[in-house]
């Protein structure tokens, strides 16, 4: 362990792109928190982007202690060599104790990268982040097998210690104004030809300006459909909830809804307040995309359907009927 | 086009059933399958030679049962299959794993020549880490691109179709590169009969840690970072309230009181 003493403090990665931050970013500084404060060491939020000292700013006023920000035109959108290349020099100029990436498509994807690089054990995809204070290593829980077995895992002879971890499953800490603390600016050199991708064309397929990881209310639509005209029901239960619309891998194969719109196992996974499942039964693989999700309510025909085994609330109906009388009664709701 | 595909033989995590007294999981009896993702990844691959001629090469780390899953990629048009099966590789973390692949992927390319694309699954349906792709990328010192949907090779420029948040972008990606592969709008093809019979009767080569030089601390526990402490089975609580009123009406009712009381909304 005595090669370990040296490598102190807690990282965040917040990861940005077009100048924006990700949600789950200021979300790992309530975890980062609860371990800095254990081990005594200090909470670094750590973010390469496109002019944001303003998301630097707002870091620090989540709680972050310090801050260390590169700005460069080249991380507006994410390249694996650019980031990679960049944490690497800054793990080896600062050798973090802990680091906690968003398990993102992007987190996802260079986080395997540095550790690898780093010869040190990365826990993906993590639910729970505790610390053992037998052994002193950060226990880090995740789900495998599509959500039917949970493992606790650990990194006990190298640090930095590193884990990515889902989307919603923290909270984002209060946010206080008055909050102190340093920002550093780093600046490399980092030359094109080390870039070995290169965007050539961006095809957006959701129309909504919210984001599925980012939305606060998801409403999801799957085989009870029965054709791709009926994801009407869907979205205009989503906008009168101010949601997002969401669907199952079936309502996709089908073509009734861009893949971008899916949720689960190979879609997106998502966490929100309020996850509303209609006419989905709730296949493992679906369930495995969002039951991280506050409060799940469920409207299928078959009480049988397994979605009811999650769901908080559910209603045992027809959609069509269901739906329409919702969005009445929500609407009544808002303006009571 | 050369080209490698990593796949890994899985439990069908769809049939896999907890048992009640115990509360493990229930291996015993469920169906061993080709990771799914690892298909989408071997279907692209074959489409890709098909295209610009070349070869398809599989390679599986696992016990000596994983060449049924290899016979099945040659029964969809990979050419040749290596298993690396060795007691030494048991216990091994995405770490070690991704160190054996890539120790034989640099064995496999002085026998074969260089691969142009090695690809993978994006993350296996039992582990679900998706870090072996990366990480065989890092050690090959290779450029990478994940959750690919598609390749197209235009005038010598390899595109890979990737998702992200909002849809796809078109990445350019300089090669030899590490591609990991999630569901695809091409469905793996069926073997046929006389595709099945060819790939039942071929050998597979079982490749250990004698057939190269390997470092061994490097492999298995020993060259793993991460330990798993304790697994179990989720608790998961049944305190959902369903439910059923006589008309969709009341039901929506009861539902929004339920939620108004409950500060949901």
């Amino acid at each position: 362990m005595s090669a370990n003493l040296e490598h102190k403090n807690v990282w965040v990665f917040i990861e940005t792109e077009y100048g924006k931050e990700k949600k789950v970013g200021f979300e790992l500084l309530t975890p980062g928190r609860k371990i800095a404060d254990t081990l005594n060491q200090e909470l670094v939020a750590v973010m390469f982007g496109k002019d944001i000292k303003n998301i630097a700013k707002e870091a620090i006023s989540y709680g972050a202690d310090k801050v260390i920000l590169v700005e460069d035109p080249i991380f507006e959108r994410y390249s694996t060599d650019a980031v990679t290349n960049t944490f690497m020099n800054l793990v080896d100029k600062y050798k973090p104790n802990t680091i906690f990436i968003g398990a993102t498509i992007n987190g996802r994807d260079f986080g395997p990268r540095v550790a690898c690089r780093l010869g040190t054990g990365l826990t993906a995809d993590c639910t729970e982040i505790s610390y053992d204070s037998e052994t002193n290593n950060v226990k880090w829980t995740r789900p495998a097998f599509g959500g039917n077995l949970m493992a606790d895992i650990e990194c006990p002879n190298i640090r930095p210690q590193m884990g990515t971890v889902r989307p919603g499953v923290y909270k984002k800490p209060l946010k206080q104004e008055n909050n102190k603390g340093e920002i550093i600016e780093e600046k490399f050199d980092i030359p094109e030809d080390a870039i070995r991708t290169k965007i050539v064309e961006t095809i957006k397929e959701i129309s909504e300006d919210i984001n599925l990881e980012e939305a606060e209310i998801i409403v999801s639509g799957g085989r009870g459909l029965g054709k791709a005209e009926n994801f009407s029901y869907i979205r205009d239960l989503a906008s009168a909830l101010g949601g997002a619309v969401g669907s199952s891998r079936a309502a996709v194969d089908s073509g009734w809804i861009p893949h971008a719109h899916q949720v689960g196992q190979t879609g997106k996974t998502v966490a929100p307040k309020i996850y509303i499942a209609c006419g989905i039964s709730g296949a493992i693989q679906h369930l495995a995309g969002m039951s991280g999700s506050d409060v799940i309510i469920a409207i299928n025909k078959d009480k049988d359907a397994p979605i009811f085994e999650v769901a908080h609330y559910g209603i045992v109906g027809d959609l069509f009927e269901v739906i329409p009388v919702f969005i009445k009664e929500i609407e009544k709701y808002k303006n009571s | 086009m050369n080209i490698l595909v990593c796949i890994k033989q899985v439990p069908d995590t769809t049939e896999i059933k907890i048992n009640p007294v115990t509360n493990t999981l229930m291996r015993e009896g469920v169906a061993s399958i080709v990771n799914p993702f690892d298909s989408y990844a071997l279907e692209l691959a074959v489409r890709l030679k098909e295209k610009q001629g070349g070869k398809v090469t599989v390679i599986s780390m696992g016990p000596p049962q994983a060449k049924v899953a290899l016979k099945e990629c040659l029964s969809v048009g990979a050419e040749e299959a290596y298993l690396l099966s060795d007691r030494a590789f048991g216990g091994s973390d995405t770490l070690a794993t991704s160190y054996i692949l890539s120790s034989f992927i640099k064995h496999l390319e002085k026998e074969n020549g260089k691969f142009d694309l090695v690809m993978c699954g994006k993350q296996a349906i039992d582990g679900d880490t998706g870090q072996v792709g990366p990480e065989i990328a890092e050690h090959l010192g290779l450029a990478q691109v994940t959750y690919a949907t598609d390749i197209k090779v235009e005038d010598d420029k390899t595109l890979i179709k990737r998702e992200n948040d909002q849809g796809y972008d078109w990445i350019q990606v300089l090669t030899p590169a590490v591609i990991t592969v999630t569901k695809s709008v091409f469905e793996p093809r069926y073997a046929t009969l006389k595709s099945k019979i060819a790939a039942n009767k071929a050998e597979i080569e079982v490749l250990n840690t004698e057939s190269i030089d390997i470092d061994l601390e490097k492999c298995g526990l020993k060259g793993s970072a991460t330990k798993v402490m304790k697994s179990y089975t989720p608790i998961k609580d049944n305190n959902g309230i369903v439910i059923k009123e006589e008309t969709a009406s009341a039901s929506v009712k009861s539902l929004m009181n339920l939620l108004v009381d409950n500060k949901v909304i």
